[in-house]
């Protein structure tokens, strides 16, 4: 370990550090964060749900976009897995099906960064996927 | 370095430690390695969560999902499910007592939803041996502030300001306090923390320490730097091995960064840490006691003044604070004295860290504003009174405070309100108590306690709390009298008056603040010989009742000292001279036939 | 100009100097507020206030809780009150709880009638004692020592053993040990007496308000031996009881009872009545010689002359340094105390002279101090399991026994010590007080060493009551430098600068107990009163003035036995009936289970 002699030595270390804590102070407060869900369930991943993920994962870092991505149970959505849950913030969820990795890319795009719809929304009937509410 | 998609958090707190989260992180590990999964998930033991009523605790980040009760066994279906699959585990998710609904979300568990994490915001949070998380918190970023921006005075002035009052029990200004260490002129000063928690059922110093020991040790070395001292101790009892191992580790690391030890920041300010063990005596948690107990003297304590601010450890000026107090020191700090003064009361600023404990559902430690009622902390974040019984008082301040009832339960917590409902804050315990309890039996037992933790130097406290825990005795087995009552408020008003420190000035406060809020029961002891809640033995009066019993015989069958007679399908009789009271008897009846008189 | 403070105690105001206690603040207003454990010896800076017994609290005005007075310091305008119904009946409530836990057993307790316990309930009048039926009492082990008696039922933790063992005499046989109601003062591992580092000094018992702490008592054997018709049975009184014994009979402090305690020795029937203080300047003699000895050989440059030379009469100091600095075990002089020199002769020379077998003899000290009942079972003082002196009684027990014997001291006719062991001379008498022994040893050095007669008997610079106190005497051009301390703690320090050899004294002067013998271990309780300890000094010295001898080597019974017996100082016959050897007893601590 080197020794931290100054402030800005400190302030270096904190920042260098912080990247590996940010999954943990990301859920402290997610309201005010992107939202995604991935449904991960047995169809889900059969889909390629897990691709989808790690591309979220992965991309929304690299675009600089503060987002939450979870993985979630069954939607109940399984005709159009994979199925992915977005919730920007103060906002009402919206859920996509069949979602690969062009339409990934369009939701990150579009939808994410502009609030623009893209397609795919499954707005039949909709429920959240959390039991709580 | 591949990006970690989900944190497991483990608590390793004493209580889920004990019941083996060692062997949960192993198994999480082991399964994760089996599933390839080791790079996307990371696995962490962290400090206590606070809800040990549930233990041992396993938090899934981000998603906040709250498993509890865990076993080590658990950790296959936590990888294969949530992991893997992205299914909660149902049947580890946390229910509510009320509605009996799963909560995935932690966050909106109503043992957290009023809570207000300042001591303990890295507690269940951060892993406390590694001194990179502390960091990536703010960590040392306080210390860093005050050595390079503020000087002592201003320092002082800003906590001062917060108005933060000592968590330790006496509510005595922190910055006050530091003033005065400042003033007194020496050329070597101490700075002493004070962990040695004693209250039973308190163990809000034990978390922090367990949780989050760099933000003592920062708060320590902000403290040095404010009054002029360039040594700390903690004095820390030696019942707390998990708590010393993790200081152990989190003062190396602390040390290898320079941020403990010579010219830290290179501001030539200096500044290091040891540690006292103390042998768990309550009455060293007194300043001065503790104080002489570090120095290897019989650990009792000496006529204040002077205080240790002026002639402290060495007969130097030290300045004393609790765990708590220097927990929260850093955020103070760092977000101002406007951000901690908004929070809270007119008098009692910030958050407090309260262990509950006793019948209560939701047994664990918590922090919330100052100001909080009892209410919300008992019905609220505690979950109500364990299977469904009626509240019937709350014992806060541990030992040293007293029993507040029903008609408190709507009076803010702060200080100053507790004092004036006949309690105190104490170091932050909170006993419920429910209708089963018996107040009198209540006072004998934190009497008890302070009787077997009494020093013994002054009179009062070494013989009165002896005759005052005696004649609870009496009256509990029925030899009271009206007199008596009156006798004992004497006793207790005595010790109060006369004690030479803290432990014998508060000891009686059980037994005052019990014999005014629940007086008919005392006098229902003494006049009717009655115990209403059933506790008392030597008072209780088993009797069969006429209208159901059958004639069974399985109660006379059972009575260990043939106290019951009989014919077969006719009532029975249980001779009060020959039972002992055992309750055999109504256990075994079928017929709801035997009750307590 | 000291600073100082204005109060109102009990509607009066006072002004005193900043510091002072409540205690003193109302003590200057005739206001006597009662205390238990707190203790003031002011002349020897000797104070000890844990504020534990809380006997002395009051009312403050502003103050949540009543203050304990002996240990609350005045403020600029305090009100005190000391006799409210609430300062009343704490104070009543507290002795109420000191005496449900203390044994009721007064009527035949040793501390009978000078117990502060048993006064303060008197004083406040305790009547009932509310709950005693139930209330459990705390029961200890009873340990004896060859001196003193520790009987912890009815230790009150008032800590006066504690801070005169620890603090003022840096023993360290005594401290508290259990908490709560079992908590009691006990040697380390709760090890009998014997087998601590205790040295008997006494100042424990000295200073316990309780019969907590009381001396083996020894008189029912000297009565044995007085009713024997076989036995010839003998007395001598060191110096510092005829200036306390009188204080046990209602006279005044430093009253001197010299003839009165013959005639009542005599009345008791012992066969001689004899002096220690003719064994002291038999001390003299040999110390001196001894010192002469050494200082010669040091001054001439002998290296192999251990300098400084200590005093070594005291049988307290003796066992301090065996226990602690037994490394210095050759520093002190060789010669036996004068209560042994006494016996040793008595049971040799004067045996013989008066026919009698030394079995048949039995020899009884009366002294001021406890260490002296253990000095005399020290194996090396016996001959055949005969001891040179067979009992030692102290100063308190002689006067129990005058009493029981029916004898009224005060109106007894002044008698005479007997000849020849009653002899002596003012240099004799002075050893009861710190500062006589090397003063007595100085008076004969001197004219010793310079051959000249000496002018000015009283070396007044070596009395005094501080606790370490150093003088150089011009030895007729040689200046030797003299080093006094009384009290173990201030011995201490002086032993520790002989051991790093920073050390520049050529003789030293020890005493275990503060004052001197006057202030012993077995002397009428001063009850916290420095003032008594200073009045019989006052006493000594007079004695001293009064007699027509005042140089050891002048007493001319001691020039007799000399030439009749011992030949000269140090010789080989005074070496081994006078001189004596000390033993390394450091590791003599045993824990026993």
């Amino acid at each position: 370990m080197s020794k931290i002699t100054t402030l800005a030595d400190l302030k270096k270390k904190r920042d260098e550090f912080k990247n590996g804590l940010e999954l943990r102070t990301k859920a402290l407060d997610p309201e005010s964060l992107v939202q995604v869900k991935v449904s991960m369930a047995t169809c889900g991943i059969a889909s390629g749900a897990k691709t989808i993920m790690e591309f979220f994962l992965e991309q929304l870092d690299r675009r600089n976009v503060a987002a939450v991505v979870t993985q979630t149970g069954c939607m109940g959505y399984c005709y159009a897995e994979p199925t992915i849950e977005v919730k920007l913030p103060g906002q009402e969820s919206v859920v996509f099906g069949y979602v690969d990795l062009k339409r990934a890319d369009q939701i990150i795009e579009k939808y994410i960064k502009t609030g623009e719809l893209v397609d795919g929304i499954i707005p039949v009937n909709y429920q959240s996927i959390d039991l709580n509410q | 370095m591949s990006k970690y998609s989900m944190h497991l958090l483990v608590c390793g707190g004493t209580g889920c430690h004990a019941a083996e989260s060692d062997a949960i992180v192993c198994n999480l590990r082991d399964e994760l390695e089996a599933n390839g999964l080791m790079d996307s998930v990371q696995v962490i033991l962290t400090g206590c969560f606070g809800f040990c009523e549930k233990g041992p605790i396993v938090k899934v980040m981000p998603d906040n999902t709250f498993y509890v009760k865990v076993k080590p066994e658990d950790a296959q279906s936590i990888v294969a499910e949530h992991v893997i699959k992205g299914r909660k585990v149902e049947r580890l998710l946390y229910r509510d007592p009320v509605t009996k609904e799963a909560v995935t979300d932690s966050k909106n568990m109503g043992f957290y939803k009023k809570q207000m994490r300042i001591a303990l915001r890295n507690c269940g949070f951060i892993n406390p041996e590694n001194i990179d998380e502390y960091i990536a918190r703010d960590g040392y970023m306080a210390l860093g502030k005050v050595l390079s921006e503020m000087t002592p005075e201003q320092v002082i002035k800003l906590v001062k300001d917060s108005g933060q009052r000592g968590r330790g029990g006496g509510g005595f200004s922190t910055g006050l306090k530091w003033e005065l260490a400042r003033r007194s002129v020496s050329d070597e000063k101490y700075v002493v923390c004070n962990a040695d928690e004693g209250d039973p059922g308190a163990f809000m110093d034990r978390s922090v320490l367990e949780g989050d020991p760099h933000s003592v040790l920062e708060a320590m070395a902000i403290c040095g730097y404010a009054i002029g001292a360039q040594n700390g101790l903690i004095y820390i009892r030696a019942e707390y091995p998990l708590a010393i191992e993790r200081l152990k580790i989190a003062i190396d690391q602390a040390r290898e960064y320079g941020l403990l030890g010579k010219d830290i920041f290179g501001t030539g300010f200096s500044f290091d840490i040891s540690l006292r063990y103390g042998a768990g005596a309550f009455v060293c948690g007194e300043e001065t006691a503790l104080i002489h107990s570090m120095e290897g003297l019989r650990g009792e304590p000496t006529v204040k003044p002077p205080f240790p601010a002026e002639s402290g450890f060495r007969n130097k000026p030290t300045n004393v604070n609790n765990v708590e107090t220097f927990a929260s020191i850093p955020a103070i700090i760092l977000k101002g004295a406007e951000w901690y003064s908004s929070i809270g009361t007119e008098k009692s600023k910030g958050t407090k860290v309260f262990a509950l404990a006793g019948k209560i559902n939701n047994v664990g430690l918590i922090e919330v504003p100052m100001g909080t009622t009892l209410r919300e902390v008992i019905f609220e974040i505690g979950g109500g009174i364990k299977n469904g019984k009626k509240f019937k008082g709350v014992q806060t301040g541990g030992p040293s405070g007293g029993c507040l009832t029903e008609k408190h339960l709507d009076t803010p917590i702060d200080f100053d309100n507790l004092i004036a409902a006949g309690s105190m804050m104490g170091s932050g315990a909170m006993i419920v108590l429910d209708e089963d309890d018996c107040m009198v039996s209540m006072a004998k037992f934190f009497l008890e306690f302070t009787v077997e933790e009494s020093c013994g130097k002054c009179a009062p406290c070494r013989i009165g709390n002896k005759r005052l825990h005696e004649l609870l005795g009496q009256i509990c087995d029925g030899k009271g009298s009206l007199a008596d009552l009156d006798r004992l408020r004497n006793m207790s008003l005595v010790i109060k008056d006369t004690s030479l420190c803290g432990l014998g000035q508060t000891s009686p406060n059980p037994v005052l603040s019990m014999l005014d809020n629940f007086r008919d029961e005392y006098v229902s002891h003494v006049t009717d010989r009655k115990c209403p809640a059933g506790q008392c033995r030597s008072l209780m009066e088993y009797v069969v009742l006429a209208d159901n019993c059958v004639g069974c015989t399985a109660c006379a069958r059972v009575c260990p000292v043939n106290a019951i007679t009989g014919e077969r399908k006719e009532i029975h009789y249980i001779n009060p001279d020959i039972c002992i009271k055992c309750g055999a008897c109504m256990d075994k009846c079928k017929f709801d036939a035997i009750y307590i008189r | 100009m000291m600073e100082t403070v204005k109060l109102n105690i009990d509607n009066r105001e006072v002004e005193v100097q900043k510091g002072t206690t409540i205690l003193k603040a109302a003590k200057e207003l005739g206001i006597e507020i009662p205390t238990l454990c707190y203790m003031h010896l002011h002349d020897l800076n000797i104070e000890n206030k844990p504020g534990g017994c809380r006997i002395c609290v009051a009312e403050v005005q502003g103050r949540r809780n009543l203050a304990p007075t002996c240990s609350t310091k005045c403020e600029e305008g305090m009100v005190v009150k000391t006799h409210t119904t609430r300062v009343l009946n704490a104070r009543r409530t507290v002795m109420e709880f000191i005496l449900s836990d203390h044994p009721k057993d007064c009527l035949i307790c040793p501390k009978s009638g000078t117990c502060e316990l048993q006064d303060m309930a008197h004083r406040l009048g305790i009547r009932e004692i509310p709950g005693q039926e139930y209330a459990e009492v705390s029961t200890y082990r009873k340990d004896t020592s060859p001196s003193i008696i520790r009987e912890l039922d009815k230790c009150i933790m008032c800590r006066r053993c504690e801070t005169m063992c620890n603090d003022v005499q840096t023993v360290g046989a005594l401290s508290a040990i259990n908490r709560g109601f079992m908590a009691t003062v006990a040697p380390a591992f709760e090890q009998n007496l014997e087998h601590s580092t205790c040295t008997y000094c006494g100042q424990c018992v000295a200073v316990c308000p309780t019969g907590a702490l009381t001396e083996v008592n020894h008189v029912p054997q000297v009565l044995r031996a007085l009713a024997d018709p076989s036995k010839t049975v003998i007395v001598q009184t060191a110096p510092a009881v005829r200036a306390a014994l009188g204080e046990e009979f209602g006279m005044p402090a430093g009253t001197l009872v010299t003839g009165k305690m013959a005639a009542a020795l005599r009345s008791l029937g012992f066969d001689y009545v004899f002096d220690t203080d003719f064994a002291a300047d038999l001390t003299i003699m040999e110390e001196g010689t001894e010192l002469l000895d050494r200082l010669g050989r040091h001054l001439k440059g002998d290296s192999s002359a251990r300098i400084p030379i200590l005093t070594s009469c005291c049988p307290g100091w003796v066992n301090f340094f065996e226990h602690y600095f037994p490394d210095l075990k050759d520093v002190p002089s060789t010669a036996k105390s004068p209560q042994q020199m006494f016996g040793a002769i008595a049971k040799t020379y004067f045996a013989d002279k008066i026919g009698v077998n030394r079995k048949d003899l039995v020899v009884v000290s009366i002294m001021p101090c406890l260490a002296k009942k253990y000095e005399c079972q020290r194996d090396e003082f016996s001959v055949d399991n005969n001891p040179d002196v067979d009992f030692s009684i102290s100063t308190r027990e002689l006067a129990t026994f005058i009493k029981q014997a029916n004898i009224d001291l005060n109106n007894l006719q002044d008698e005479d010590f007997d000849a020849p062991l009653g002899e002596s001379t003012g240099a004799g008498v002075i050893f009861g007080a710190t500062g006589g022994v090397i003063e007595a040893a100085c008076r004969t050095a001197y004219e010793l060493y310079t051959g000249k007669k000496l002018e000015r008997l009283d070396f007044t610079e070596l009395r005094g009551m501080e606790g370490v106190r150093e003088a150089t005497l011009d030895f007729d051009g040689t200046p030797i430098r003299i080093g006094i301390a009384h009290g173990l703690g201030n011995a201490r320090k002086l032993l520790d600068d002989v051991r790093s050899g920073t050390s520049t004294f050529h003789a030293i002067e020890v005493m275990a107990c503060p004052g001197g013998c006057i202030g012993g271990g077995g002397q009428p309780l001063h009850h916290g009163n420095s003032d008594i300890i200073k009045a019989r000094a006052t006493a000594i010295y007079a004695e001293d003035r009064k007699k027509p001898l005042r140089k050891s080597h002048e007493n001319p019974f001691i020039i007799k036995l000399y030439e009749e017996f011992l030949g000269k100082p140090n010789s080989e016959k005074a070496h081994h009936l006078l001189h004596t050897h000390y033993f390394d007893k450091k590791k003599k601590i045993i824990v026993k289970q």
